[in-house]
């Protein structure tokens, strides 16, 4: 209890500051992350049904083309979706150290594009290869976003120059729990539908069946990215909403707790005082 | 009449979901209706009307690309945009035709003649379907 009272009244002071903006910036985060979940709600039906067109269309066809090639993968390009700002708990983390503990040791054979400039630095500082990288997009993604990205990669896909293609995002379960994972998106083997065994019907390709995949197939790509994009979103502002209230918490209780020492502080300079008073009394006795 | 469930979506939102007598869209070959029975088919589609047929009642909307797939008296359609007559901003459409043509016929050569047109079309098709407000 050595501290004086204005040390403490000083220490209290500043983290009031500190609990004031935590406190905006939850509201902020709060606002952003229920209009993130509105846009997410409308996009899902989206995506998912992209998603099962697709594989409904792969298990009914046979046909080869370009971007269902299976190769032997010997370089594999990463997507990788974080946010451009901190300040929202572990949720940039997760994702980088979900990539950077599975390649640290092996750096050479993946590529990445990232999304959001927390990523962008945390692969630049450690020597990966960045192909490109997005910045300002991860608030509040376009599907025009989507679609350049989706370009990128299918071209190097094509070019040979990778032979998978994953992403790495956030996916928002709800308010409080998200979790950060690797989706393949190629080459398509998950698609296919292990029963080989049940008859299919067979399905009309108008014009072709290779003028409709090479339609279908880049749509699901970037239907697939947009919709990690969006996943990503919403997982970002609840992470920081929920980090921000942490931290307004926290603040409180270290309010809390420098209140009782500087009263203790003030009772004791009284105390001290009062003794001090008394004593001087007695000696003129 | 026996009915094909109708479930369109687009980036911002689904759009339509419910039973429909028939569904005729217009595909890179030509317009097509689809109704309960279908061999399953896929297909993607072109900018253009698309016309829905319930309970003896047409509806009409404002389709950019997409494509269709039937299956099962499934009929999915995912595109880029759709829009109902009412909902079509017919001021943005007419700027957005003027800013095409004006592409299009311009000297620049630099100008990306297949997005011109692309938006042209687009926006052809939005006051084309906009005019069948009821």
């Amino acid at each position: 209890m050595a501290k004086s009272t204005r040390d403490i009244k000083r220490r209290i002071k500043g983290i009031s500051n500190i609990k004031q903006i935590t406190n905006a910036m939850e509201l902020v985060a709060s606002v952003k992350m229920r209009k993130a979940r509105a846009r997410l709600e409308r996009t899902r039906p989206y995506y998912n049904t992209v998603l099962n067109s697709i594989k409904d269309v792969l298990s009914y066809t046979k046909v080869s083309h370009p971007l269902l090639e299976e190769r032997e993968v010997i370089k594999s390009l990463y997507i990788v979706v974080t946010a451009d700002r901190g300040l929202a708990g572990g949720y940039n983390a997760n994702v980088t150290r979900l990539v950077d503990s599975k390649f640290k040791n092996d750096k050479e054979s993946i590529s990445l594009i990232t999304v959001g400039s927390k990523g962008r630095d945390f692969f630049r500082n450690r020597g990966y290869h960045i192909v490109k990288s997005f910045q300002g997009i991860s608030e509040e993604p376009e599907f025009k976003d989507a679609r350049e990205i989706g370009k990128i990669a299918i071209d190097l896909f094509l070019e040979g120059q990778v032979d998978e293609i994953n992403i790495v995002y956030t996916r928002f379960i709800s308010n409080i729990s998200y979790d950060a994972r690797i989706m393949k998106l190629l080459p398509v083997d998950d698609l296919k539908v292990e029963g080989e065994d049940k008859l299919k019907p067979i399905i009309d390709f108008e014009p072709s069946p290779e003028e409709v995949l090479d339609y279908l197939i880049p749509k699901y790509i970037e239907s697939t990215i947009f919709g990690a994009l969006i996943e990503a979103s919403s997982s970002e502002q609840a992470a920081r909403r929920v980090a921000m209230e942490n931290a307004t918490d926290n603040a409180e209780e270290m309010i809390e707790e420098l209140n009782i020492s500087y009263n203790r502080a003030r009772q004791a300079a009284i105390t001290m005082e009062i003794s001090e008073i008394v004593a001087g009394a007695d000696a003129l006795k | 009449m026996a009915k094909v469930h109708l479930q369109i979506v687009t980036p911002e939102k689904e759009f339509f979901n419910g039973q429909v007598d028939m569904v005729i869209a217009k595909g890179v070959e030509g317009d097509f209706a689809i109704l309960r029975g279908r061999a399953p088919i896929a297909t993607p589609l072109e900018i253009g009307k698309l016309r829905i047929k319930q309970d003896g009642v047409e509806r009409i909307a404002a389709i950019c690309g997409g494509y269709l797939t039937a299956l099962d008296n499934e009929v999915t359609i995912v595109t880029d945009s759709a829009e109902w007559p009412e909902e079509i901003d017919v001021e943005r459409a007419m700027e957005a035709k003027k800013r095409a043509e004006a592409r299009l016929n311009g000297k620049d050569p630099n100008i990306d003649v297949a997005r011109a047109e692309a938006a042209l079309r687009r926006a052809m098709n939005r006051l084309e379907v906009s005019k069948d407000k009821k």
